[in-house]
């Protein structure tokens, strides 16, 4: 059987993440840094540890928010963000707990948006979204006054040929 | 020139003054659009962050749908010019990943649309020189701060797109327009994206600096060419320092003197009529 890292590494393709010499530089220019439970680099220190259930039920895993500054400067090219995205699918596929699940929740609203009409319908995805948090009223003054200024309308035009975003959803469902 | 045009999702709803500030400008400018044929969402951060398959397939349906205009590709929206250029990056260098996505999309990727945001063509193929005959209103006192974010300019091997860590395109057709963009060093920071509803206080936090510090480098407003940064510079600011944010072509429609310009700001959650009017500028 594979270890966490290998399995890590095998699926994110790439340069492998014990090229990491830890100098911090990511975690330094992290602008979600502050509010994750673990920095970016101790996060590749634990599945090196093969720490699988504490990365995947992370908050960290879903507050990075993809910005790539990372990897960007990144003397070792440790694709950090690719990292990310990589225990997020793991996540999701080994059904643990997530650290923060109104985050899932949105990601699962806005795909299920496409799914139905090929665009993002942003009154549909957003009432998806609340049913599934029960956060109701947070912004419900800010979405009336959106509403207000013609911004979001309740009935957009979709894609016509749905079939083939049905085809996409089907063909990459895991 | 004429290119093919892809809108986004966003640019159809809380985005929709660049979209229609793109395509008044572009007209000004002579760019002719061609909407891309059925297009469909390219997925945004939410398939990429989720499903890697599904965040390349996605955004192959419309470029593959775009190869029949053989023009090149704008792309106004930043997160969504991030995927197709992700998507194409992942497609060239992969071909057994390539093969699988043909299959599902049901036809043959041939690499040859080039996906562009409208800040490179406008500063490349017209040119400042031209946007500066094009003026007919001097935008004297603005004093802007570009803000591009993360998705026009992260990773740089892929977007290749103006200087990563300092870019410099904005500030250019900022100036060729009269205004005074100001330096400042917050030009590729993120605003938290997508957090914005399952973590609002982190962009909270983020756009509070983000607002100090163009305040602090003199800065009167804030243009960007990302709706998702605008939604959050706009609207989740707290009240103590709240600057006016424009997409970078409703600042351009107002110098060109084009219609349109009300009707837009009157769609801002930050009201940016009392400056502009205290600058003469409407
Ligand atoms: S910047 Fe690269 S080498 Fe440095 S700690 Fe982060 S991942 Fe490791
Ligand atoms: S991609 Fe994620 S981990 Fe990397 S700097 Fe951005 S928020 Fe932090």
């Amino acid at each position: 059987m594979n270890t966490f890292l290998e399995e890590v590494n095998d699926r994110m393709g790439g340069v492998p993440i014990q090229s990491c010499f830890h100098c911090r530089k990511c975690t330094a220019g992290c602008p979600i840094a502050f509010a994750m439970e673990y920095n970016p680099n101790a996060i590749i220190k634990m599945i090196q540890m093969g720490m699988r259930e504490k990365v995947l039920g992370s908050s960290t895993i879903w507050l990075c928010a993809s910005c790539e500054t990372c990897v960007t400067r990144c003397p070792n090219d440790v694709d950090i963000a690719r990292m990310m995205d990589t225990l997020r699918e793991m996540a999701i596929e080994s059904g643990v707990d997530a650290g923060e699940k109104n985050i899932v929740k949105f990601h699962e609203a806005f795909l299920s948006s496409i799914k139905m009409g090929g665009r993002i319908s942003e009154p549909m995805m957003l009432v998806h979204y609340k049913l599934k948090t029960l956060d109701l009223f947070s912004d419900m003054g800010l979405g009336m006054s959106m509403f207000m200024k013609g911004k979001i309308k309740l009935l957009s035009p979709r894609t016509k040929d749905m079939g083939s975003v049905r085809k996409i959803f089907k063909s990459t469902d895991k | 020139m004429k290119v093919s045009y892809y809108p986004g999702c966003s640019l159809h709803a809380t985005g929709k003054e660049y979209d229609q500030s793109v395509k008044a400008v572009s007209d000004a400018l002579g760019i002719e659009l061609k909407e891309v044929d059925d297009w469909s969402c390219c997925g945004a951060s939410s398939a990429h962050m989720t499903n890697f398959k599904l965040s390349i397939a996605l955004p192959a349906r419309n470029i593959i749908a775009a190869q029949n205009d053989k023009l090149d590709m704008m792309v106004p929206c930043a997160a969504c010019f991030n995927r197709f250029k992700g998507a194409q990056h992942h497609l060239e260098k992969d071909d057994s990943l390539k093969a699988e996505i043909e299959e599902i999309v049901g036809a043959k990727y041939d690499a040859s649309v080039a996906v562009r945001n409208p800040i490179d063509i406008i500063y490349n193929d017209i040119g400042l020189e031209e946007l500066g005959k094009a003026v007919t209103r001097k935008l004297d006192g603005l004093k802007p701060v570009s803000y591009y974010g993360c998705l026009l300019l992260r990773p740089p091997e892929v977007c290749q797109f103006d200087d990563y860590e300092n870019p410099y395109m904005m500030d250019g057709i900022m100036g060729a327009l009269g205004a005074d963009a100001r330096k400042w060093s917050c030009k590729t920071d993120c605003c938290g994206g997508s957090l914005t509803l399952g973590k609002t206080q982190i962009v909270v936090h983020l756009v509070d600096k983000m607002m100090m510090m163009a305040a602090e480098a003199g800065a009167n407003c804030i243009v960007t060419a990302c709706p998702v940064c605008f939604a959050n510079l706009d609207t989740r600011a707290s009240e103590k320092g709240r600057l006016p944010a424009f997409y970078f072509t409703e600042i351009m429609a107002l110098a060109l003197g084009l219609k349109g310009t009300e009707k837009w700001f009157n769609m801002h959650n930050v009201d940016p009529k009392p400056l502009l009017t205290s600058l003469g500028l409407i």
